[in-house]
């Protein structure tokens, strides 16, 4: 503050200079404010870390951040292995064109079956299953489509459908808008453009408050609505469906991309996310705030041992 | 209406226990959009006073270009210059991407045009007699220049609070550029976004009330020492 104090001080006494020495106006009154820009500038870049390059890129979808884990998560690895990292919370479908372009070193997504076509395409090098909790139906108390209780996701939206009832969709690319596209598509139902069908185009805690508001229809991961629940006036109305299960994985960016990947660090993420240690805090994460944990370590599992294929 | 007395309440509680990622987050905000407000106004008082004072071909395009830079949207501007800042991109070479000088590049881009615009408008309304009058009486081309500088400094110190105040409120360029990660890149506007998406309202009103004080706070520097000079 009292270099900002300085930096307006001699600013003002730049701008409000008197005439009397027009002379000595550049070495006296303006190389005052360049210097301490510059000052400011050196101190805002002095950090650095332990790895030779330890700045790793994560591109993660936003219910990892909105739900808080990552914020448990990151400050630990950072602590054991030295490496900084930058989260960048997009949608699934985004974070994997930042992997496609050697934007990102590490993913954690939760779109199996794009992630699927990603690692064929070669963009990934390894890809770990991590985690899964599970999509629920939530939509106002009153329910006007009637589908609380229904046990089958698509029979749920057949009858939002029927009943002409608003839905919002996240209309993002995200991981949660890709499992509602493919439940609409296994429904049979051509929800685009019909006036019932509403997109956000935002995250998941954005949509939320959005159906809240409209007394609407929306498919949530429970994370985020756990965290977000206080706030709004949604139920969970349809949920169980083994279909409806939210599998997270991480993936290693293949370096062949580019030779600006840190797949030493993406290495090191994609073992400590697998980790005993981060296993146990994914378990028992939000137990004590929320009565029940919103993630389900998997480590070492297969989608198969799910029971989502 | 109960959210708002809440974020008050919540302001008034991150100010008192001076919470420290609250103080990073607004120092930061701070730090980074004066340090863009004060490239702007170096690079934006040259470029304004040199196309106010001078002629020359294509010279009302490039006016007409920067009034309309005046408002240019800071989430294409945030697009350009990530594109630019990405690691494979142009200018990937210098790891500016997700640091807060990606931001101040992004928000120097936002705010020269606004300062160049006013800083020009300023010059060119000044009595065009005063130019030949200090000429006659002797004036260098350097004395001449900072005397017509010096004269406009009411307008320029407006145009340093538009600059300013454009880009400590603006929120598209700095999610995308700087990412608002933890420690890093969180700046006020990317956190109230962050906090909205995640439901927490209170606190959301509650950083908004701190980013409008100190808003207010810097423009009432700036006025005192706008209104402190007697106009002429």
């Amino acid at each position: 503050m009292k270099l900002l104090g300085t930096l307006w001080g001699s600013a003002s006494h730049f701008l409000s200079g008197s005439i009397r020495r027009p002379r000595t106006f550049i070495s006296r009154h303006a190389i005052a404010p360049l210097i301490l820009l510059l000052t400011l500038v050196l101190v805002m870049a002095g950090c650095s870390g332990t790895p030779s390059n330890p700045e790793l890129i994560m591109a993660s979808t936003t219910s990892t951040g909105d739900s808080g884990l990552m914020d448990a998560l990151i400050p630990i690895f950072e602590e054991e292995t030295g490496y900084t990292i930058k989260p960048i919370y997009v949608g699934s479908g985004a974070a994997m064109t930042m992997g496609e372009r050697g934007e990102a070193d590490v993913l954690l997504v939760h779109a199996p079956a794009s992630e699927v076509a990603f690692m064929q395409a070669g963009h990934g090098t390894n890809r770990k299953l991590v985690m899964h909790n599970d999509f629920v139906f939530v939509g106002p108390a009153a329910d006007p489509a009637g589908i609380k209780g229904t046990a089958s996701a698509v029979e749920a939206l057949k009858k939002i459908a029927a009943a002409g009832a608003i839905f919002i969709s996240r209309g993002d690319d995200s991981g949660t808008h890709k499992m509602e596209l493919s439940l609409w598509t296994k429904a049979s139902i051509e929800s685009e453009g019909q006036t019932w069908y509403q997109e956000s185009g935002q995250g998941m805690g954005a949509t939320l408050t959005i159906a809240s508001e409209k007394d609407a229809y929306t498919l949530t991961d429970r994370a985020t609505y756990l965290a977000t629940q206080e706030n709004l006036s949604l139920d969970i109305l349809v949920e169980g469906d083994p279909v409806l299960l939210n599998i997270y994985h991480v993936i290693q960016i293949n370096p062949n991309k580019s030779d600006k990947i840190n797949a030493d660090g993406a290495e090191a993420f994609a073992d400590f996310m697998v980790s005993d240690e981060a296993q146990e805090i994914i378990r028992t994460f939000g137990v004590e705030e929320f009565g029940q944990p919103l993630f389900f370590p998997d480590a070492g599992k297969t989608e198969a041992d799910l029971g989502s294929v | 209406m109960d959210l708002i007395a809440e974020g008050i309440v919540q302001a008034f509680q991150l100010l008192i226990h001076g919470d420290p990622e609250m103080v990073r987050i607004t120092l930061l905000s701070l730090a980074v959009s004066l340090s863009a407000t004060a490239i702007s106004l170096i690079i934006g008082i040259t470029l304004g006073t040199v196309i106010g004072l001078t002629r020359f071909a294509g010279r009302r395009f490039l006016v007409s270009l920067i009034n309309t830079g005046m408002g240019s949207p800071p989430v294409v501007v945030g697009l350009i210059v990530s594109i630019i800042l990405w690691r494979n991109g142009p200018l990937g070479i210098l790891h500016l991407m997700y640091t807060p000088y990606a931001i101040v590049i992004a928000q120097c881009v936002i705010s020269l045009p606004i300062i160049t615009g006013f800083t020009m408008a300023s010059i060119q309304q000044i009595d065009p007699k005063l130019r030949l009058q200090l000429v006659a009486l002797g004036a260098s081309r350097w004395q001449l220049l900072w005397l017509l500088v010096k004269d406009t400094r009411l307008p320029l110190l407006a145009a340093v609070m538009a600059g300013f105040g454009s880009i400590i409120s603006e929120v598209g360029a700095a999610m995308m550029v700087g990412g608002n990660i933890t420690g890093q890149t969180r700046v006020l506007t990317t956190a109230i976004v962050m906090e909205v998406g995640k439901g927490d309202f209170g606190l959301a009103v509650a950083l908004g009330i701190i980013l409008m004080a100190l808003v207010y706070l810097v423009n009432l520097a700036l006025t005192i020492v706008q209104q402190r000079s007697k106009p002429r």
